[in-house]
């Protein structure tokens, strides 16, 4: 690694690809030189600088994982936001954009940690824009052929507030999918709208009996909310890492 | 801003001052003595600082202060940090 690899530079990204995944979100690839590959559930900072020199960094999770300098973003708009909106509605194909990682070391998951193969089993709980380090996670399962079993329990508003719906809704091996609605359920869908709840964690994610390694993220109240259930239900809180992404 | 984040938000701010990554290390609260580590403290993102509070006791752990010129941070609230390596 040069000195301008190292997380802590500012790099130049280039936007390659940009789509729409939600009414208010969506997501980016970027082209980052010497970004050279981040660990799944990782993060970077983006920074923006307005013509008079002010900047606004803010920090956004990494959905890719993996070697190379492709970096996946998905972002969520907040309306009165100063960066999100930006992101969003603004940010074209060739646009370059300020970024430094990857960043943080405990928030992830490995399919290997010292040459040793991880088989335990990985409890993911995200809400909103929550899933993104969880993609990353799901993605590095598949791509190791992970024999880890995987659960993914993804809680949104509306059937249209799911960012990668369409990957989701097809799960790699190993690897169950439970959704949950706060607002708008599908037709037919057994579970009412409503937020997560102690039952619904019970009745959906792993035992705490089998001490999976849990992963929540999301909006910090979902977050909370979560991870003081799990703890309520038995899970010991070393096993539980949280990641808040802010609000209330 | 209202509400908070965590630990998890320093990675970047931090990485202009130490070698390692801080969100991994643990360290003690001066105030209530829980351990934890710094990835899991709260963090209330201010314009120009970050105010890292303890999980435990909400006292003040460590503020980072963030000059276009220069990062400056107290560390009053920790009786230690610990690196793994
Ligand atoms: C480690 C980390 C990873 C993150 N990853 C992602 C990500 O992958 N995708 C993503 O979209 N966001 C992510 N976020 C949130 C992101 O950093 C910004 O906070 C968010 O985009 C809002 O920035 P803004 O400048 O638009 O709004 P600001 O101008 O900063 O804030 C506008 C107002 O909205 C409130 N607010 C802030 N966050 C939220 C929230 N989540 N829900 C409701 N209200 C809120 C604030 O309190 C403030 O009052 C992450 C945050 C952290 C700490
Ligand atoms: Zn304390």
């Amino acid at each position: 690694m040069t000195d301008t690899d190292k997380p802590s530079v500012w790099k130049v990204g280039v936007v390659a690809e940009t789509r729409t995944e939600t009414a208010s979100g969506r997501s980016i690839v970027l082209d980052v030189p010497g970004w050279g590959g981040n660990i799944a559930g990782q993060h970077a900072d983006v920074r923006l600088t307005a013509p008079d020199g002010y900047t606004a960094v803010r920090s956004y999770s990494v959905a890719s994982a993996g070697s190379g300098d492709r970096v996946q973003l998905a972002v969520d708009r907040l309306p009165t936001g100063e960066v999100s909106p930006y992101l969003v509605d603004d940010l074209i194909v060739g646009d370059q954009l300020e970024i430094r990682g990857p960043l943080g070391g405990w928030f992830v998951w490995r399919p290997e940690i010292d040459g040793i193969e991880q088989t335990g089993p990985v409890q993911l709980i995200g809400g909103g824009s929550g899933i993104v380090p969880l993609v990353a996670m799901i993605r590095s399962h598949a791509a190791s052929d992970s024999t880890a079993p995987f659960k993914l329990l993804y809680s949104v508003r509306t059937p249209d507030d799911a960012f990668f719906r369409s990957e989701l809704a097809e799960p790699s091996r190993g690897l169950d999918v439970t959704w949950a609605y706060t607002r708008r359920a599908p037709d037919g869908w057994a579970r009412p709208a409503g937020r997560l709840t102690r039952a619904d964690l019970e009745a959906r994610t792993f035992p705490a009996n089998l001490s999976p390694a849990v992963f929540v993220c999301g909006p910090t109240g979902f977050v909370e909310t979560v991870a003081n259930s799990l703890v309520e239900l038995g899970h010991d809180p070393a096993r539980i890492k949280t990641e808040r992404f802010g609000g209330q | 801003m209202t509400g908070h984040v965590d630990g998890n938000v320093l990675a970047g701010p931090l990485s202009e001052l130490f070698r390692f990554d801080v969100t991994t290390a643990s360290a003690r609260c001066v105030s209530c003595g829980d351990v934890a580590t710094l990835a899991c403290a709260m963090v209330y993102v201010e314009p120009a600082s970050l105010i890292v509070r303890c999980r435990n006791c909400d006292d003040v752990l460590m503020v980072v202060v963030q000059e276009p010129d220069l990062v400056c941070i107290e560390l009053r609230g920790m009786a230690w940090l610990q690196v793994p390596r």
